[in-house]
């Protein structure tokens, strides 16, 4: 390893980011890091193209439409998803997994994140990000493992640079700059992408993460994914700031705020976000507006604190539908294609039915297996202990059967 | 990237040429051979030195440790001799520095940081406690974390409120954390670097009021024992070797427990002093040895006893030696009150007259 030990401070004056920034943009240091006076919004809820006026751009917040093949792709991606989404749901319902916290109505802003990462980036999610786990390419089985109940975490967080999902909330953001802060050490260019919802922004370590973030100058992504609700309290009880993004400029980064709900608009942003942030801009913060369309968990009741009529209205905004529209209108989506993306969609599904439905058996001995590297004499009596009591239940069963 | 550590932790991985210069330089100017005296806090610091110098994964950083050298000047030269990349200040939030510090070992760092002071650290404590001690297990192993989380901890030193408290039982209760504790010079030394070379997390709890005691030591000897990969994990000392009971200290209490047993030395009463060292693991079979040829027990800690590293001791050797004791066990262990005032903590801590109160109580048949 090369700890560049006579690099110098890294750059985080706002004079050097100012430059930066009238170079690139032809701004000031404060318009870039203001988000732009709307949502990014370039596809409407029906699917048509918004004009360029319409998309609420301003010098430093305009954004060049994906290509065809992106679109394409994160389609794909979208459609299997709120395949995974519903069949991950139905699971619970049978008694399959423990709980399933759904993505259901944001799989757009899953979608993006995942996909704007190059390989040797990393992506740090929360419990409700699943869909992004697995669009990074984490088994969708191996995912799951976590709300199986057999063990916290299932997949091997450095295989495909995923953390693993968070359930406190908004630890992961500083595990997140840590990453970022290594990599920069060592030369090496990888970005970060940090995910959270719009509860998480009113904790501690959202803070503090943002602070180290910018004061280190990192290549981190803060991205919020703001649904709304945090369980069953309002955006107005986290925030009575104009936006979350205006948030980032306090700590001085570059906020943006996007439809979470238009694909489009979303892999714009996140594209351009990465490229900066690659190219040495520092962190930035992106906030998504979509809405959880069902209840937190299968163990939350959703209509206590939200009426039918605010969730018919997101679901006319339904990201899903507003990319299959946009695309056929395009001219790009066809019957074959549909069909093509579907049955991938089901044969994810598939996976998840088949995996999810056999009993994995659990090893009781592994409680006491990754508790430390090295072992204490402690734990291997427990694990002594665990050992005997499974044999002489184990004889017993037998005994009992040679009895028969 | 190569990153070699092995287990004598004597390896150079492609270290830059300027760290090498500059380890090469501090070489030139190490210390004279043989024993010679210095202080606890020289030793944790050459322990960091020697550390970084052996592995460029090894940084250090937290609040006031670059420039500054730390409030009790423990990192003192290092953000010189390794640049401010390896050894660095942070922005003020513990929270912070821990999260940031469980991220750089997920990608390949061996983070030391430090919490400036005990009561500090407990902004903290959900990263040490949901993340530094569970990421091991929730990963199945695939993600260790060779973290060091150094907190100056205890009283002594007539510190204003949140400076002083013991806080050692708090990460003892939380699976997945070890929990070091040196009580002499030469410990501070071997002890940290070997709580820098392991793999898993280690709350390295540093007793402030010993920063500033000092004893013969010889460093060369001490470097070739570690490169020799000789081991304190889960070993206490006999710090005093007697016959009649054991006083059972560690950290802080070990200097006070030495003296008590000097004391009743002078009585004609042989006392066993056992340093702990490691609280996680817990070396049961030196402290029950120990108990089994003595029959008498006092637990020594600074520490509220209610619920406590103490009370967790006097179960271990009840379960374990109950036959062997000819008493009841006692402890002299802090009053389950907050850290008291500078001018109230005499009252507070574990004296060498409470003690040998306490060893006068252990039923003795003359």
């Amino acid at each position: 390893m090369t700890i560049h030990a006579d690099h110098t401070a890294p750059e985080t004056g706002v004079e050097d980011t100012a430059a930066d920034v009238q170079r690139k943009f032809g701004i000031s240091v404060e318009d870039y890091m203001l988000p732009a006076r709307h949502q990014i919004q370039m596809v409407n809820p029906d699917g048509t193209l918004r004009s360029h006026e319409e998309q609420g751009t301003e010098p430093g917040h305009e954004y060049p439409t994906p290509s065809d093949a992106e679109l394409m792709a994160a389609y794909e991606q979208l459609v299997v998803g709120r395949r995974v989404n519903d069949q991950n749901s139905a699971l619970v319902r049978q008694g399959r997994m423990a709980v399933y916290p759904s993505s259901h109505g944001q799989e757009a802003c899953q979608v993006a994140a995942a996909m704007c990462l190059s390989e040797g980036d990393w992506l740090f999610p929360t419990y409700r990000d699943a869909v992004a786990v697995m669009t990074r390419g984490v088994d969708p089985v191996e995912a799951m493992t976590i709300f199986r109940g057999d063990w916290h975490g299932g997949y091997d967080p450095k295989k495909h640079h995923v953390g693993i999902q968070c359930t406190p909330l908004t630890t992961q953001l500083l595990h997140a700059v840590g990453v970022a802060h290594a990599a920069k050490l060592r030369g090496e260019d990888t970005v970060v992408m940090a995910m959270c919802g719009d509860g998480a922004t009113s904790e501690g370590d959202f803070h503090e993460a943002l602070n180290f973030a910018a004061v280190f100058h990192l290549p981190v992504i803060f991205f919020v994914q703001n649904n709304k609700y945090a369980i069953s309290v309002p955006l107005s009880h986290q925030s009575v700031a104009p936006s979350l993004a205006h948030k980032a400029v306090g700590y001085g980064m570059a906020g943006e705020r996007v439809d979470g709900n238009d694909l489009v608009a979303l892999l714009a942003v996140m594209d351009r976000a990465v490229k900066l942030a690659r190219e040495g801009s520092g962190p930035l913060l992106i906030e998504a507006h979509t809405y959880r369309m069902q209840a937190h968990t299968n163990a939350d009741d959703a209509t206590r604190y939200r009426p039918d009529s605010e969730v018919a209205e997101w679901q006319a905004k339904d990201p899903l539908s507003r990319m299959k529209s946009y695309l056929t209108h395009k001219g790009l989506l066809d019957d074959a294609a549909n069909e093509r993306i579907a049955e991938h969609a089901e044969a994810v599904a598939t996976q998840l039915r088949e995996g999810l439905g056999e009993d994995v058996p659990v090893q009781p001995l592994d409680l006491f297996k990754y508790v430390f590297s090295k072992p204490t004499p402690q734990l291997k009596e427990q694990s002594e202990l665990l050992a005997d009591e499974l044999a002489r239940a184990e004889s017993a069963e037998h005994g009992t059967e040679s009895a028969k | 990237m190569t990153v070699t550590t092995n287990a004598t932790g004597t390896t150079t991985a492609n270290v830059s040429a300027a760290t090498a210069s500059a380890a090469a330089s501090a070489a030139a100017t190490a210390e004279a051979s043989g024993p010679q005296s210095i202080t606890m806090a020289k030793a944790l610091n050459t322990a960091m030195a020697d550390a970084m110098r052996a592995d460029s994964s090894v940084l250090v950083f937290g609040e006031d440790v670059g420039m500054l050298g730390g409030v009790f000047r423990i990192t003192d030269g290092l953000m010189a001799e390794f640049g401010e990349q390896r050894c660095f200040d942070t922005p003020l939030a513990e929270s912070g520095i821990v999260g940031m510090a469980v991220g750089m070992a997920i990608n390949g760092m061996r983070p030391v940081i430090e919490m400036q002071f005990d009561a500090f650290a407990y902004p903290a404590f959900e990263q040490i406690v949901s993340h530094v001690a569970k990421m091991h297990n929730r990963t199945k192993g695939k993600l260790k974390m060779p973290v060091v989380i150094r907190v100056p901890y205890a009283g002594g030193i007539g510190g204003v409120e949140h400076h002083c408290d013991s806080s050692e039982s708090y990460y003892a209760h939380t699976a997945g954390l070890k929990v070091y504790t040196p009580a002499t010079v030469a410990d501070g030394y071997r002890m940290l670097r070997e709580a820098i070379d392991s793999d898993d997390p280690v709350m390295f709890m540093e007793p402030k009021k010993l920063y500033w005691s000092k004893d013969q030591v010889d460093l060369d000897a001490l470097r070739a024992e570690h490169d020799a990969g000789t081991s304190t994990e889960g070993r206490a000392a006999v710090a005093r070797p007697g016959t009649d009971a054991t006083l059972i200290a560690y950290g802080p209490s070990v200097p006070t427990a030495l003296a008590a047993a000097a004391a009743a030395a002078e009585e004609g009463r042989s006392l066993e002093v056992i340093d702990v060292r490691t609280l996680v693991p817990f070396d049961d079979e030196t402290v029950c040895a120990s108990v089994r040829k003595t029959g008498r027990v006092v637990v020594i800690a600074e520490a509220h006893g209610f619920a406590s590293v103490s009370s967790e001791i006097v179960a271990r050797v009840q379960e374990r030696a109950f036959h062997y004791l000819a008493a009841p066990i006692r402890r002299v262990t802090g009053f389950d009150v907050p850290f008291p005032s500078p001018k109230l903590e005499h009252y507070y801590l574990p004296s060498v007259d409470r003690i040998l109160d306490a060893v006068d109580d252990l039923q003795w048949e003359d």
